[in-house]
């Protein structure tokens, strides 16, 4: 099962190679990891989508709680999150096919952010599920190159994830 | 006040209490050593940064206090690692200081340099490059208290060469605050009215020690509670010496290598009450057959060693001094008599075969020495054969402790621990046991100990094998028996000699009794070598 693990950390050098290193030696599954600042210059916030079953994630929770410089962990439930992903994806789209990739950037809510004589690059920000059903769909055309930033995710409502001082 | 980061590194120390350190210098620590110099706190000059950090294990277990180690960049630095890794695995609080090179030079792989704290990520409870002198006295007074408090462990400060030259304005910080570190002391009030009207329901409850117990102190706590409530107490190997091996409430050691009265006291058990034991593969090897029989109880100040091998019926977080002191205030008599009467069918009586000419029985040998030797000795076993021989074969007496490296199982452990615990207090008998092999990993520290008297025993069991891996090739593997034989080592005695340190061979009974009159008595190093049978068997 996948999991969605927001975990605070304090903005160290070093605190990165700590967590990865951790998911390494005791053998957890990273699927996507995403990191960045956020409003306080001294924390940052990673985003773990983890498989696992349900003792494995009490214990990466555990695990990452014992790191000096994780502030906070919390595993967030599916339905109580928004949860969005980047993804870029450079296709083969000579001219005769560029009105079908533009309907279908059109109903994905993807854009296209550039157009060259035998490819076009689209974006999309989405959850996970509907960005693998984006790539099945775009795949027959070809994809060249495909990038993604790995899920962040927020809380729904008025709770939030801060660290305090 | 304006001083040298390096003078500043030593007022840490100094603010620390530190009266002791364990060190082997190089150019990237010169200034450190520089500063340490005329501090008034000691240096011992260990012969190899691994036994360094052995023996500043062996001064915490004793002090009950982090104890620092300190080597140079790369070489000095990586030798470090065994030791880091062995006082992780038993959760025990050392600090290391390693010289780094210049900060400008960190990523170009100049002569002797080794990304350290890297390296030893997986082993450190935590670590600092320190890049800027100003953070050192807050690093180290964080060091400390991360090291030593909450599950100990070892934490490691690198500090670059041109970081100890620089100038800094001194103030060494009155009191800590990590807001990613608050470790739980007290436990929780409905979990341990919980755990106790469990423990009160069983009728065959049984209490398994570890060693968070030395951790947290907690001895006279988990004496009295099982005394309270007449619970029957076994020990893992890093627990053994927390209960008294005269104690009737006491039914020793478990696991692979442990004594039947423990192992079935384990399979008999409805409620098993764990105290700071992480339940390791060695002392239990199928948890979860145990977990569907049993009511787990599990008191761990490690919120992630509860559940991680065993499920938990009743998780309780918390030191177990003060955890054991709140369920004391509430504990209730208890009568057990029928269940201590059937664990004491399963005690088995000592019975020591005869051994072949010129040698002695080992578990006969040191069955005698510990009768002989004083109640409070810190008896420092090695790993292998002889560890099993001491940790289920020597009688703990009242106030004695026995230590290993149990969770790693670090050969040559035992002699620069043994030195470390004699110096944490120079009043006890500090004894190693080790092998032919195991010492061969750490003889070079007989010279530490000559160069600062420390008045340390050492017994060594030859049986020239490396014994433990001899008898699994033998049972696991037809017999085939490879890179076991120690041919080549020394002599033993002409060893000792050359140290100048007093010694004898014990090969029969009579020797066996010079033998132990040297070690008890004699008031200086001493080496015993105790020839065993090189088939004799472990258990
Ligand atoms: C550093 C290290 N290397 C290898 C081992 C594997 N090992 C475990 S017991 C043992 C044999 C120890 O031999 P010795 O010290 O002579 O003790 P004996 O078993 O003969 O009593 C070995 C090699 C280990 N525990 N530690
Ligand atoms: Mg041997």
């Amino acid at each position: 099962m996948k999991h969605t693990i927001s975990v605070l950390v304090e903005n160290h050098s070093g605190v990165l190679s700590r967590i990865t290193g951790l998911f390494s030696r005791r053998g957890f599954n990273i699927e996507s990891l995403a990191v960045g600042p956020t409003n306080d210059p001294e924390v940052s916030r990673i985003t773990i989508i983890a498989d696992g079953d349900e003792h494995t994630v009490e214990q990466i929770e555990k695990q990452l709680n014992k790191l000096i410089e994780v502030i906070k962990v919390r595993t967030l439930q599916k339905d109580e999150c928004f949860a969005r992903e980047l993804m870029m994806v450079k296709l083969n789209c000579p001219a005769d096919k560029r009105s079908e990739i533009m309907t279908i950037a059109e109903m994905t809510e993807a854009k296209i952010v550039d157009v060259t004589l035998t490819t076009v690059t689209l974006e999309i920000c989405a959850r996970y599920n509907k960005l693998e059903r984006f790539i099945e769909i775009v795949a027959p055309y070809g994809i060249i190159e495909l990038v993604r930033t790995g899920t962040i995710a927020i809380q729904k409502g008025s709770e939030s994830i801060t660290a305090k001082k | 006040m304006k001083m040298k980061a390096s003078q500043a590194m030593v007022e840490c120390l100094k603010a620390e209490n530190i009266k002791v350190v364990y060190g082997y210098p190089g150019a990237a620590i010169c200034p450190f050593y520089d500063s340490l110099m005329d501090s008034g706190i000691r240096h011992v000059l260990v012969r190899h940064e691994a036994n360094g950090g052995h023996e500043a294990s062996g001064y915490a277990r004793i002090s009950g206090k982090p104890a620092v180690c300190i080597a140079t960049s790369g070489p000095g630095a990586v030798n470090l690692i065994t030791a880091i890794a062995t006082a992780y695995a038993d959760s025990i609080p050392i600090i290391c200081i390693t010289g780094q090179v210049n900060t400008d030079q960190i990523g170009s792989d100049v002569f002797q340099e080794a990304d350290i704290t890297g390296a030893a990520e997986p082993f450190v409870k935590h670590s600092y490059l320190v890049k800027d002198a100003a953070d050192i006295p807050r690093v180290f007074k964080e060091a400390f208290y991360i090291a030593g408090t909450g599950r100990p462990g070892p934490v490691l400060i690198d500090v670059p060469m041109d970081v100890q030259r620089a100038e800094i304005d001194f103030d060494y910080p009155k009191s800590v605050d990590i807001r990613s570190y608050k470790p739980t002391t007290k436990g929780n009030a409905f979990q341990i009215k919980r755990v106790l009207s469990e423990l009160e329901k069983a009728s065959k409850p049984l209490i398994c020690i570890g060693g968070g117990v030395f951790a947290s102190n907690a001895q006279e706590e988990i004496n009295e509670l099982a005394h309270i409530m007449n619970i029957p107490v076994i020990t893992t190997m890093m627990g053994i010496s927390a209960f008294s091996d005269d104690d009737p409430l006491f039914f020793g050691m478990l696991g692979m290598h442990g004594v039947k009265s423990a192992n079935t006291a384990v399979n008999e058990c409805d409620v098993l009450f764990l105290v700071g034991a992480r339940v390791g593969d060695r002392a239990v090897r199928t948890p979860l057959a145990l977990e569907k029989t049993t009511k787990i109880l599990h008191i761990d100040i490690d919120p992630a060693e509860i559940g991680k091998n065993i499920g938990a019926d009743l998780p309780l977080v918390g030191d177990a001094k003060y955890v054991l002191r709140q369920m004391i205030e509430k504990a209730k008599p208890q009568q057990h008599d029928e269940w201590i009467a059937e664990l004491n069918t399963y005690r088995q009586e000592r019975v020591f075969e005869p051994a072949k000419a010129g040698t002695v029985n080992p578990r006969w040998f040191i069955d005698r020495l510990s009768r002989a030797m004083p109640d409070d000795t810190v008896v420092v076993a090695d790993v292998g054969q002889n560890q099993i021989w001491t940790a289920t074969g020597y009688h703990i007496g009242k106030g004695g402790r026995f230590m290993t490296s149990g969770g790693m199982g670090t050969m040559g452990y035992s002699l620069p621990a043994a030195i470390g615990a004699k110096m944490a207090d120079p009043s006890r008998t500090v004894m190693a046991v080790c092998g032919d092999g195991s010492l061969q990993m750490c003889m070079m520290e007989l010279a530490t100990a000559v160069q600062h008297d420390v008045k340390v025993k050492v017994v060594v069991m030859t049986n020239n094998r490396l014994g433990m891996v001899r008898e699994l090739q033998t049972k696991g593997y037809d017999g085939r028996e490879t890179a076991v034989f120690l041919d080549g080592s020394p002599d033993f005695i002409k060893l000792a000699e050359a140290y100048g340190i007093k010694s004898c061979r014990v090969t029969d009974e009579k020797s066996a009794v010079e033998a132990v009159k040297l070690l008890r008595d004699y008031d200086g190093i001493a080496l015993v070598e105790v020839i065993v049978d090189e088939n004799a068997a472990t258990l």
